[in-house]
């Protein structure tokens, strides 16, 4: 790939917020990924010093119930409104948002309110009445990859590990998804648009790691939200990770970063299913390629214990990607709660490690 | 573990390969007028068989040119051999040969 | 140093084949005329080709007719010489040129063809991103040059690159390239006869003389394929080589076809107008084409009486097309002289 390649991107600088954020969390993150956005709000504010505000009040987006025609869009941008007035009080302009699917709503509902103003009085009207709160339209909306990606240098240099092969100093090979939402509907959204999205890329290199270019790059998870929720269609979405990671398996990789929760969810169980359906495993050594959200590898970038980064939970085992970077992780304390008592342990897959 | 109440599905995408496509290869070396098609659809718009039922040149041969081989089979069945497909053909193909070619080699 | 004039009826901007011909046209008649010329050879873009359609007649030997003719008959050029600005003055118009000369001409002829579009703005075809990505302008010349290249085993021609794409901002079809892609085809297979050649079409225009006789002969002699679908993106396989995906739009099926070279057929855009004073007014078409006054009665009058049009500066023409639009438009011109 050549030089050119880098700069093309360059068209497509979208502006991120530099301080003062008010964050909304994500359904699946949260639940999958426990400590990503703990490890997130950890390095914002103690790391690197920002404000970052949170509301206990503030819900779920609806996205999933949107996407599944559960909820229609009245609710939706009454639901978004909401959380823009929990933002409007406590007198921030900067949303930071956790999911790429929420991301991809709110860019969804600001673009609607921009050509069509007449929905954005009828959501005024609807919030008011209720919830008697009134709401002002953020500065700046952006996803945490995009913060992350940010402030990448600065978290840069304070690495205590870097993206590279502890044995041979090769960087590590890492491809990277990018959730279907973030730059596809709305190009001008996505750090580096929405064909060679730079927003994980970035990260990446700057932190000592290559990229993967491979055919299936752009290829959707599979989510789907309705194909997935129904047990009959799941077989569907699972078809598309498995075409990407046949796609992947001839590069090697050694780790997957996704910036969207579901992505990451879907990449990382996945992989235990397909080796029960057509029993094959993919990664170098067969034992399944570790998949890592972005605040994750910040984290292991910088640092912090493994198991204080959630990384128990991942289906796929992410032991031998730290043996191979070189991070030092106490075996025993992997299924232990923080007093050291050792809760229960996951049943051994026969295929995937 | 099994029984997870789905399997995965299998890949619409053609893998164009026709290094492979044997039958094709045939059909192009004995009949090289089937180059000439273009699918504009007059052979199966006078079809005889595609009257009653599910029989359509042009896309005869774009099966062979796939390698949709099964494809083929479930339409060939219903030639009648009449030669409409050829006699309105404006580019010349053959295809009663083609039609003959493929009954010997499918 | 040669000593141009500082007045002539007819200045015409761009010494393509459109510009030569007119040249030559009004000489017939008696009007003197000067091409102006940026690049510093005549002959516009037909130095880059290599064979023309349909007859596959090589290039420069139309280039060197015309050229020899204008020589012969000792006609005014300059070349390397760009023009910077015209403004009008009463009822002619004063020309300055990069080159630091300034004219005054009763009438101008806009002959300064076209530009080919920029493939790099359409990111998901790989030009610029991956080596083995080429224009059909790169063909002609690797064509030209016999170049020394590894042989491909499959090479692709992607039709309407830049063309009928409301995403790359151009709604017209550039009409030429469909043949183009059938000439280079076969060019292409005759030069590596066991490679497989694929056309990648939407539609195929081949609207005149022995068009669509070179389509059957690319067929039916030369085995070149056509598949009906538009490329949605290119990706480079860990060999280097190129996966392509496309609809098969007859079967309706999804098809991933490799490739080993992939060739865009860029399509043309209308190439910057000089710079004119705010007095002058030369209206353009909504695909940004110099709009003819009249399609039908007045086709080489721009909407600016005294400043006309000839060639493909009002839309993509073959080169025979252009050299008779040329002749029209310098008979549009001796009309105008003769009445003023």
């Amino acid at each position: 790939m050549s030089k050119e390649k880098r700069d093309i991107w360059r068209k497509y600088q979208k502006s991120i917020g530099d301080d003062n954020f008010f964050f909304v969390r994500s359904c699946i993150r949260q639940n999958f990924f426990p400590a990503s956005e703990q490890a997130f709000l950890h390095i914002l504010r103690n790391e690197l010093g920002k404000n970052v505000v949170e509301d206990a009040r503030h819900t779920t987006c609806s996205g999933i119930g949107y996407h599944s025609d559960v909820v229609n869009f009245d609710t939706l941008q009454t639901i978004i409104a909401r959380h823009f007035a929990l933002m409007t009080e406590a007198k921030l302009k900067n949303v930071a948002i956790s999911c790429v699917t929420s991301f991809g709503l709110y860019s969804e509902v600001l673009e609607t309110w921009k050509e069509f103003p007449s929905e954005l009085e009828k959501t005024r009207e609807n919030l008011y009445k209720a919830t008697k709160r009134e709401f002002e339209i953020p500065e700046n909306i952006a996803h945490c990859s995009d913060i992350i990606y940010k402030f990448r240098e600065e978290i840069k240099n304070k690495e205590k590990n870097r993206l590279v092969n502890a044995e041979t100093g090769e960087p590590l090979k890492i491809v990277d998804h990018i959730g279907c939402h973030y730059a596809k509907i709305f190009p001008e959204y996505g750090e580096g648009g929405a064909e060679f999205p730079q927003v994980l890329t970035g990260m990446i290199e700057s932190w000592g790691g290559q990229t993967v270019d491979y055919p299936e790059r752009r290829h959707c998870c599979g989510f789907g939200f309705r194909q997935y929720l129904v047990q009959a269609n799941r077989g569907y979405s699972v078809s598309n990770t498995y075409k990407k990671l046949q796609s992947m398996e001839p590069y090697k990789p050694d780790m997957i970063i996704a910036n969207c929760p579901g992505c990451t969810m879907f990449i990382d169980k996945w992989q235990y299913t397909i080796s029960e359906l057509e029993h094959r495993t993919f990664g170098p050594d067969k034992t399944g390629i570790p998949v890592l959200t972005y605040e994750e590898l910040a984290g292991l970038v910088l640092g912090y214990d493994p198991w204080d980064l959630g990384l128990q939970m991942h289906q796929v085992s992410v032991e031998p990607l730290l043996d191979k970077m070189g991070i030092q992780y106490d075996k025993d304390k992997k299924f232990a709660d923080k007093s050291g008592k050792i809760f229960s342990i996951p049943k051994q897959p026969e295929y995937i490690l | 573990m099994s029984g997870f109440g789905f399997n995965i599905s299998k890949s619409s995408t053609i893998e164009y390969k026709p290094e492979d496509f044997q039958l094709a290869n045939i059909i192009e070396e004995n009949e090289p007028t089937s180059r000439l098609c273009i699918s504009c659809g007059s052979c199966s718009a006078t079809c005889t068989g595609s009257e009653f039922a599910k029989l359509r040149m042009h896309y005869i041969h774009l099966y062979v040119k796939r390698n949709l081989t099964d494809k083929i089979r479930e339409e060939l069945q219903n030639c009648m051999f009449c030669g409409k497909c050829q006699l309105v053909c404006p580019r010349g193909v053959n295809n009663r040969n083609i039609i003959r070619l493929l009954w010997e080699n499918i | 140093m040669r000593q141009y004039d500082t007045k002539y009826q007819t200045v015409i901007i761009g010494g393509g084949i459109a510009g030569m011909t007119a040249a030559l046209q009004l000489y017939k008649f008696g009007i003197k005329s000067l091409i102006i010329e940026k690049e510093d050879k005549l002959g516009g873009h037909l130095i880059k080709w290599y064979k023309l359609f349909p007859g596959f007649v090589n290039a420069d030997e139309v280039v060197s007719n015309v050229v020899s003719e204008l020589i012969d008959k000792r006609m005014q050029v300059i070349t390397g010489a760009e023009v910077t600005s015209i403004d009008s003055i009463y009822d002619n118009y004063i020309i300055r040129t990069s080159s630091g000369h300034s004219f005054e001409a009763e009438s101008v002829l806009l002959a300064h063809g076209f530009k080919t579009f920029d493939p790099t703005k359409k990111e998901e075809y790989g030009y610029g991103l991956y080596s083995n990505v080429k224009t059909s302008v790169e063909i002609e010349n690797i064509l030209k040059e016999h170049s020394n290249i590894t042989i491909p085993k499959r090479v692709g021609l992607i039709h309407c690159v830049g063309s009928r794409d409301e995403k790359a901002g151009n709604l017209h079809c550039s009409k030429l390239c469909c043949v183009s892609a059938v000439k280079q085809s076969i060019e292409l297979k005759e030069r590596f006869p066991d490679a497989e050649i694929i056309c990648f079409y939407i539609d195929l225009r081949m609207f005149d003389n022995g068009f669509e006789e070179l389509y059957m002969e690319a067929q039916i002699e030369h085995g070149i394929k056509f598949i009906r679908g538009r490329l949605s993106e290119c990706s480079q396989n860990i060999d280097g080589s190129l996966v392509l995906k496309v609809q098969d739009t007859l079967t309706g099926l999804p098809m991933n076809v490799n490739v080993d070279w992939l060739i865009l057929m860029v399509g043309k855009e209308a190439a910057k107008l000089p710079k004119f004073d705010k007095s002058i007014d030369v209206k353009l078409a909504p695909n940004k084409f110099v709009a003819p006054e009249n399609i039908f009665y007045n086709p080489n009058q721009t909407s600016q009486p005294g400043i006309f049009c000839g060639g493909t500066v009002s839309g993509p023409k073959t080169i025979h097309e252009s050299a008779a639009d040329a002749k029209a438009a310098a008979m549009s011109i001796i009309d105008y002289l003769n009445r003023k």
